[in-house]
């Protein structure tokens, strides 16, 4: 039998370091706001003949748009966004644009939003999340109502829930530097499916260790836990690998216009799958025994394997 | 046995609802296609409703939204939906106009307060709008004060012209104005541009004598002449059209220009169709492999119940009848890889049932009733984060969001009664038919 429960000071450990990362990221580099969130103008150029994006980005540096951002959407398409400008500049400029490079440009999505409601939007998006996780809670709270300390359980299931929305907003930030990848409305929408998504596997693994709890097939808690993730163990990975599977043929033939929505949700398959084989039920474990210690035992050894080299070394 | 028989013509009567003659699933006779798979505007302006007292504002706001149908409609825009938008105090319009070419037309007609204005020219010969003074106030002559009566008649030589008659501020800025006009030009625009006549050319009549209570228009061709008079009398908009933006720490209205605009051309939202389908396609056959080389004979149950579950879902989307939209679509795909999670979990279930020695009923059984409150536990969480979604795209600018909300929460719903239901039966049916009885068939080695 897999033996989850024994290894988790280092699932405590990795994901503590990717939060980390992700937090001193989001402090450092913050995220790139999208039109939907810091209003302005988001427009996609088809161009027939297809041009070279260098050029295309020189030209508009030359019009005065050298801030704009352009994104390749494939198939001679380029997704672009920039100050706000009206859908009769957007039109003039597409002329201009496809004038300068010897080709037609069509406009065949343009797309404003003010300030005012990139701003409300962004603030409504918090509120969601923020909302959804307290929901979360009293819900599973609820549903584990007849076990001992119901709180515990649900506490458990939200941490690991933050914990894949700090890894996935973390990743958005460092892609948002990198690669000037924005996060627009529907990033938070394919955050909160996510939120949804993670903890439908957290309650699976709960649901197990509840039943296995009354069947009292062990005295040990630590043996229950993890018995209870190796007999989930088979439905966790079919289902994610069925999701992962419309979600990356999403991810590859979906077109630009939903891509870093479905990377979002292709990221939550992935996390949501290994905060709750790891993190929710592992934090169960450690709080239901009282063993605080083992929250840091992974930085301690590291600690210690790391003095050991240095010392070695010298 | 009954319960096929549902099932069967569950699934029938699913797809021939769906499945239409002409053959295009997305079409016409298809489902119902959002602004940005089939092309078409959306358009969100806020009202500035300071100057109207708080217990009148419902009622003014339902007036404009009558007014902007009836313009749209003269513009000859087939199915417009307007909608009274209210979020904190301030009033709001959302208007979808699909299909849409010239949005600039469309905007410059819904977001007017008047429609036409009058101007004069100055020293320099620059128009300027013409004013005059009715109670001590400065006013612009603009069609606002026409009373909605206006029409077309033809002169002596059959030329059509639009007639028209001013309410009482009208005639007295019309007399002050034209008064002093008396053998020269007014111009009359359309926005900032000139209203041009038949030929091309602005209209700008000369004034042959002060006009109080009627005038007339000439030089139009009759169509325009005939759009004219539909769009004055449609009404005018008592509120000005535009957003409320920050300047310097304080609330200023923009008139004219929308909140949130959303243009999407007919050929991109054909190509975002196309490329749903293809990855549709790619994920589900993905899918189904792995669900029959994994699970074997339950994972070809598991199949025949995903298509029913995949007719069924697109009728009633159909039905509803649902707006798919580019990420609603998102969600539907995502929903068949979520749809089989129930199935999964049974099938672990009963596998483990099997493997513990139970026989091959016993273990479908227990498997149903043991994944049961797993099943339900855990799809509840995916419902309340759809409500929440819902919610959040309920607010300003967010429409997009909603629909894969939507599609997410049926999708989740109907794959719980598809698993529980037509798995279920399917798989007694063979079991109980004593059909296919070697254990390897259920992926378990004895």
């Amino acid at each position: 039998m897999i033996d989850f429960v024994s290894k988790k000071q280092w699932f405590f450990l990795a994901s503590t370091v990717l939060v980390i990362v992700g937090i001193v990221s989001l402090a450092v580099f913050g995220l790139r706001l999208g039109t939907d969130f810091a209003g302005g103008t988001s427009m996609t150029l088809h161009f027939e003949p297809a041009v070279e994006q260098a050029a295309l980005r020189a030209e508009m540096a030359e019009l005065g748009y050298d801030k704009a951002t352009i994104q390749n959407a494939g198939g001679g398409s380029f997704i672009i966004h920039l100050r706000e400008i009206s859908s009769a500049d957007a039109r003039a400029l597409a002329d201009e644009v496809g004038g300068a490079l010897g080709s037609e440009a069509r406009l065949t999505d343009y797309y404003l939003a003010s300030p005012t409601v990139g701003a409300e939007t962004a603030r409504n998006a918090g509120i969601a999340v923020i909302v959804a996780a307290a929901a979360m809670l009293l819900y599973i709270v609820w549903a584990f109502r007849r076990m001992p300390k119901p709180i515990r359980w649900g506490t458990c299931a939200i941490i690991a829930l933050l914990h894949d929305v700090f890894v996935i907003v973390g990743i958005f930030s460092i892609l948002g530097w990198a690669a000037g990848v924005e996060i627009d409305a529907m990033f938070s929408t394919g955050l909160l499916a996510v939120v949804g998504y993670s903890i439908n596997n957290t309650v699976v693994i709960f649901d197990r260790i509840r039943e296995n709890v009354a069947k009292h097939i062990s005295a040990d808690f630590e043996q229950v836990v993890n018995s209870s993730i190796v007999d989930t163990l088979g439905r966790s990975v079919n289902t994610s690998l069925t999701t992962l599977f419309v979600v990356l043929a999403l991810f590859l033939f979906g077109g630009a216009t939903i891509h870093y929505f479905v990377l979002v949700l292709l990221l939550g398959v992935l996390v949501g799958t290994y905060s709750s084989l790891c993190i929710s039920s592992q934090l169960l474990v450690v709080w239901e025994k009282g063993r605080w210690d083992e929250l840091i035992s992974g930085f301690r050894f590291l600690g210690r394997q790391i003095r050991g080299l240095t010392r070695a070394s010298t | 046995m009954y319960l096929l028989a549902v099932i069967v013509a569950l699934f029938a009567f699913a797809l021939w609802s769906v499945v239409p003659l002409d053959k295009s699933v997305f079409g016409r006779q298809g489902l119902s296609l959002g602004l940005d798979l089939k092309g078409g505007s959306y358009l969100v302006y806020q009202a500035d409703v300071s100057d109207i007292p708080a217990e009148n504002r419902d009622e003014i706001m339902e007036g404009v939204k009558g007014v902007i149908e009836r313009r749209i409609n003269a513009l000859g825009i087939s199915e417009p939906v307007v909608a009274v938008q209210q979020q904190e105090g301030d009033y709001g319009m959302a208007i979808q106009l699909p299909g849409v070419s010239d949005i600039e037309k469309a905007k410059e007609m819904i977001g007017r307060v008047s429609l036409l204005t009058f101007r004069e020219q100055d020293q320099e010969g620059n128009w300027i709008p013409a004013t005059g003074t009715v109670g001590g106030e400065e006013l612009v002559l603009a069609s606002k004060y026409f009373k909605e009566n206006t029409y077309i008649d033809v002169d002596d030589f059959g030329r059509p012209l639009l007639i028209f008659e001013w309410d009482d501020t009208g005639s007295e800025l019309s007399q002050q104005i034209t008064g002093r006009l008396v053998g020269q030009q007014m111009g009359i625009y359309v926005g900032d541009e000139p209203l041009l006549g038949e030929d091309g050319m602005p209209i700008a009549p000369v004034v042959q004598e002060a006009i109080r209570d009627r005038g007339q228009i000439s030089g139009l061709s009759y169509a325009e002449a005939e759009e004219l008079s539909r769009l004055l009398n449609a009404g005018r908009i008592p509120v000005p059209l535009g957003r409320w933006v920050e300047e310097d720490g304080a609330r200023v209205f923009e008139a004219d220009t929308p909140l949130y605009e959303r243009t999407v051309d007919a050929t991109l939202g054909a190509d975002s169709i196309h490329k749903s389908l293809v990855a549709a396609v790619v994920g589900v056959v993905l899918l189904l492999i792995f669900m029959i080389l994994y699970y074997r004979l339950p994972g070809v149950v598991a199949c025949i119940s995903l298509g029913i579950y995949g007719a069924v879902l697109l009728c009633i989307f159909k039905l509803v009848p649902v707006t798919l939209t580019l990420p609603g679509i998102a969600g539907f795909i995502l929903s068949l890889g979520m749809a089989v999670d129930a199935n999964v979990l049974i099938f672990e279930r009963m596998k483990e049932e099997l493997r513990d020695g139970k026989g091959l009923a016993a273990a479908v059984e227990a498997g149903f009733s043991r994944a049961w409150t797993a099943i339900r536990d855990s799809n509840i969480t995916t419902f309340i984060a759809c409500l929440i979604l819902f919610w959040l795209g309920g607010t300003l600018g967010a429409f997009m969001v909603r629909g894969f909300a939507l599609t997410l929460f049926i999708g989740v719903a109907l794959s719980m009664f598809t698993a529980i239901v037509i798995t279920r039966t399917l798989l007694r049916l063979i079991i109980g038919g004593q059909l296919v009885t070697n254990l390897a068939a259920y992926g378990v080695k004895k």
